[in-house]
């Protein structure tokens, strides 16, 4: 296990990315808002629901981006913003009670209510914050009411995430001073439970996870908090919580076999735990992930490939497939990238990758029809045209809905981009 | 404020993309906060189309709010004429640049660009997405043809000897419900009746075709929620008729054609044009008997659900017993067809209304959009999908249009479809007990292994309270299929309490039966 032991202590960055100069762009940027997180965010805290405060646009992108009316009764809503209350003839706000008392009415199993900000809302100055304050005090205790901004003007895609969960941060309780361990970001709980068993067996019991699966589960945070983020586009989550005294512990993301290994391993570090121990604990299941990873080597060794902005997980995906599957990332682009909470994995990048942060999608399909890739990680407005032209690409938002996260879905994870290529070479029409 | 779970319609610029994603050689250029992007998807996803929407976004941001985001939009229409060539310009705004008023007309009349630039004044918390379809359309086709009209009040020159008379095709767009294929079958209809089709739009239409409309002597609306504001300026300004009969169904198609004809100066020839339609004889052969009176909920865009309640009554021998549509700016249209059938019309965009409306009127068949598939599915009841909103199963791969002769075939198969499952569902309630088809067992082409998805228990009517069932009675309410027992044990529970009976009998249930039975 040396060379993973090296992975996780790189002893210098001169092979990676970490001074890499970045392409920054700011042109026309083919990416979701944050509003598209309230999907993923919504099937997780079981007993939240989210009301957006926005126009038709919002309602019309959330039916579209949920693939497409699935629930018949979800827990999200849009409150759709009409003329007259632009007009003033309505105060908002009067309009915006009404509708979530008829909203809580309707749906008495709901402990947690997000009101989310939009662009029309951000922009006609909607004090959401206030109005949640208000709502609050109205419908304590059954009833829980927070805010935060899922708009495009501040917000791309997985960001809604990172918002949605800084709302969270202030309401969690405080925590005693004994050391406990808090993994930040949403996971599928089938990988969310893998990783919780393995941390107990590694000794670490007080151990919680944010978001959790129900709104009364707040886990506690203090001085003597550790957090792993489990996601890389959590910014000011990880500020707000380092506000209340917790810490981060810097680890690459746990995608791949090593990469989970890895932040395991910044766990079991920080809370000293015996390496032999740790080599026990993880030695099966890395062996596993490393065999089901290895299964799909000589389908994508060798084969380059372009990632078009989207979800941030970008450069973590990246240094997945280059270092454990041999692909070459000729392009990687990202909506932001966050070097402190980045730099694990900038340093495990090929130096020959190009980051790029930021979009102007013309000029960046330019570069990518000029560089041929066998592969294009892209969102769905782009995968059908780019397919189109003969390219293969790989819809970017499966890597955000599917569970690859963890040692056992680190086959899957490969398994995804080798199926575009597979299916390429089957097709005889 | 409007709570709103799914909508029907998206924004009205939603609508001007179907347009322009519809049309070669005309770029959208459109102000807009990243996030907008997201309908791209709606074309080359659920369309499958092979080419990104011809459509700029500006993509402003929070940080270009303080600064200059009238800059940022000029830029963005420099750089995509310079980078896509169009013939055309449409610039406008989405909800939230309409917000902050940068005037996208008269910024991009400033670049001074070579080709006409079109603004679109799209009001997003007003209107919705048809009727930015139908704005946008007719902005269009009057910048484009505009020039082109003749002298108010000139009269229309007649037709040259040996001329054959011509027509437009207007209303198919992108992410239609199945107006890919409706083009198709007009088209055939049309050429067989003589009559030369000049344009179709906007679908595949340039710029320069929509200068050329008006030389056509009449113009086929094929969708009036789209195309009928265009066809009433057509008809202004080149003295040019239009049809009002949409061809949905074999009756309506036989008016279509008489219209056609009357229009065109022709013989009417309605029993040529739809020679071949399987429709009357597949529903008055006796395996269709069983059609007779099914009672049906149809609910879509004005267009497909009045034609669709037209078939169903006419052509199908079912009873409508609800008809409604979310397109308010056909809400006439619909309340008369509606009055045809003794009901009144339900002109609603609020799903959960709908919703209410089918589960208080339990059709046995609904006709409706994705929306009512789901409320259908919820309720137990068949459904068949007639109208947008559309999904990627609207796109099928194999011909399937609506209008026209092959239109109404392909509305038999989709009409009906939904309840021969229905009466396999029959056939294995009356297996009920039997060892292999009993309630729980599933469609035998699901395998051995499949189970069905637990149905919730109805909850018992509040009348349960006072009433009992005797175990007779009781026993014989499980012989009547799964599908129609909560109605039976409703009707029945409601004919006793009516009288003031304590206890249901055997006889109680038959006389409610023969009380309630038609």
């Amino acid at each position: 296990m040396s060379e993973v032991a090296l992975a996780h202590r790189p002893t210098a960055s001169a092979a990676g990315c970490a001074d890499a100069p970045i392409l920054r762009e700011r042109g026309q940027r083919e990416v979701f808002c944050g509003l598209t997180g309230i999907i993923w965010l919504h099937r997780k805290i079981q007993d939240a629901f989210f009301l957006i405060v926005g126009s038709r646009t919002c309602a019309h992108l959330m039916q579209s981006a949920a693939g497409v009316m699935i629930f018949a009764e979800p827990r999200f809503a849009t409150a759709i913003i009409e003329d007259r209350d632009l007009a003033g003839l309505a105060d908002a706000n009067d309009e915006l009670d009404k509708v979530v008392a008829r909203l809580i009415e309707r749906r008495p199993d709901i402990r947690l209510l997000f009101l989310v900000g939009s662009c029309p809302s951000e922009v006609i100055k909607l004090d959401l914050g206030r109005a949640a304050q208000r709502l609050d005090r109205r419908f304590a205790p059954g009833v829980r009411v927070l805010n935060y901004s899922g708009s495009g003007i501040e917000t791309t895609f997985t960001q809604g995430e990172d918002a949605c969960l800084a709302a969270l941060v202030p309401q969690l309780p405080a925590a005693d001073g004994t050391p406990s361990l808090l993994v930040v970001g949403t996971l599928a709980d089938v990988v969310e439970d893998q990783l919780r068993r393995i941390l107990i067996e590694l000794g670490i019991e007080r151990l919680a996870f944010l978001p959790p699966r129900r709104a009364g589960a707040l886990p506690p945070v203090g001085p003597a908090t550790r957090f792993l983020l489990a996601q890389p586009f959590l910014a000011e989550t990880a500020r707000l919580l380092e506000t209340r005294g917790a810490a981060r512990l810097p680890a690459p993301f746990p995608l791949g076999a090593e990469g989970t290994l890895a932040w395991l391993r910044a766990a079991a570090d920080a809370f000293a735990v015996d390496p032999r121990r740790f080599e026990a604990v993880t030695e099966l299941p890395f062996e596993r992930a490393r065999r089901a990873v290895a299964r799909w080597r000589p389908e994508l060794a060798g084969r380059s490939i372009f990632f078009f902005p989207d979800s941030q997980l970008e450069v973590p995906l990246a240094r997945v497939l280059a270092r454990e599957l041999g692909m070459d990332p000729l392009e990687v682009g990202t909506p932001y990238l966050h070097r402190a909470h980045l730099a694990a994995e900038l340093d495990l990048l090929p130096k020959s990758t190009r980051l790029s942060e930021g979009q102007d999608v013309d000029r960046q399909l330019d570069r990518c029809r000029a560089a041929r890739p066998d592969i294009v990680v892209c969102g769905l407005g782009l995968a059908n045209p780019l397919e189109a032209e003969g390219l293969t690409t790989k819809w970017s938002i499966e890597l955000v809905f599917t569970p690859i996260q963890g040692f056992e879905q680190a086959g899957d994870l490969a398994e995804l981009f080798a199926r575009p290529l597979r299916r390429r070479a089957r097709l005889a029409v | 404020m409007q709570l709103t779970v799914w909508t029907y319609e998206g924004p009205p610029h939603v609508g001007a993309m179907r347009i322009a994603t519809a049309m070669e050689g005309v770029h959208y250029v459109l102000h807009a906060p990243q996030g907008d992007t997201y309908a791209d998807l709606l074309f080359t996803m659920i369309e499958r189309r092979d080419r990104r929407p011809p459509v700029t976004y500006t993509t402003f941001q929070a940080r270009d709010l303080g600064g200059d985001t009238a800059e940022l939009f000029k830029t963005a229409t420099r750089e995509a004429y310079a980078r896509f060539r169009p013939e055309a310009i449409l610039v406008g705004a989405s909800c939230t640049a309409e917000l902050i008023q940068d005037d996208p007309g008269g910024l991009a009349r400033a670049l001074d660009l070579p080709v006409p630039v079109i603004p679109l004044e799209l009001p997003s918390y007003q209107k919705k997405e048809n009727w930015g379809a139908a704005e946008t359309f007719y902005q269009i086709v009057r910048a484009m043809a505009g020039p082109t009209s003749p002298p108010p009040g000139s009269k229309r020159p007649a037709r040259g000897p040996g001329v054959r008379p011509s027509c437009n095709l207007l209303g198919p767009t992108a992410l239609g419900f199945r107006h890919r294929d409706d083009v198709e079958e007009l088209r055939r209809l049309l050429e067989r009746l003589g009559v030369e089709v000049r344009v179709v739009a906007p679908l595949g239409a340039t710029p320069a075709d929509l200068a050329r409309l008006g030389e056509a002597d009449f113009n086929v609306v094929m969708y009036p929620e789209i195309a009928a504001t265009t066809a009433r300026w057509l008809e202004r300004s080149f003295s040019q008729p239009y049809t009002r009969t949409v061809p949905i169904g074999v009756g309506a198609t036989r008016d279509f054609v008489e219209e056609v004809a009357r229009l065109a100066g022709l013989e009417p020839a309605a029993a040529v044009a739809t020679a071949g339609s399987r429709l009357p004889w597949y529903s008055r052969s006796v395996d269709s008997t069983y059609l007779t009176g099914k009672r049906v909920f149809v609910f879509g865009d004005a267009t497909h659900a009045i034609a669709a309640a037209r078939v169903a009554a006419e052509e199908l021998a079912f009873t409508v017993v609800g008809l409604g549509s979310y397109s308010r700016e056909l809400a006439r249209e619909v309340r008369e067809a509606a009055a045809r059938y003794g009901v009144e019309a339900l002109i609603t965009d609020d799903y959960l209304a709908v919703e209410a409306k089918v589960a208080e009127l339990q059709p046995e068949l609904v006709l409706g959009t994705q929306m009512e598939r789901h409320i259908a599915k919820r309720l137990g009841i068949p459904c068949a999908v007639i109208s947008a909103p559309v999904h990627v199963q609207d796109f099928p791969a194999r011909y399937s249009p609506q209008m026209g002769v092959e239109g109404a075939n392909v509305l038999f198969d989709t009409l009906v479809h939904p309840l021969m499952m229905g009466l396999e569902e029959h056939l294995l309630g009356m297996f009920r007990e039997d060892f292999e088809f009993h309630d729980g067992a599933a469609p035998s082409h699901l395998g051995t292994h499949a189970s069905l998805p637990s149905v919730p228990a109805a909850a018992p009517p509040p009348a349960a309270a006072t009433l009992s069932w005797a175990q007779d009675a009781e026993q014989e309410l499980k012989k009547i299929p799964f599908f129609v027992r909560g109605k039976a044990r409703r009707n029945t529970e409601r004919f006793a309490a009516e009288r003031g009976l304590a206890r249901i009998t055997v006889e109680t249930l038959y006389d409610a039966k023969a009380h309630f039975g038609r």
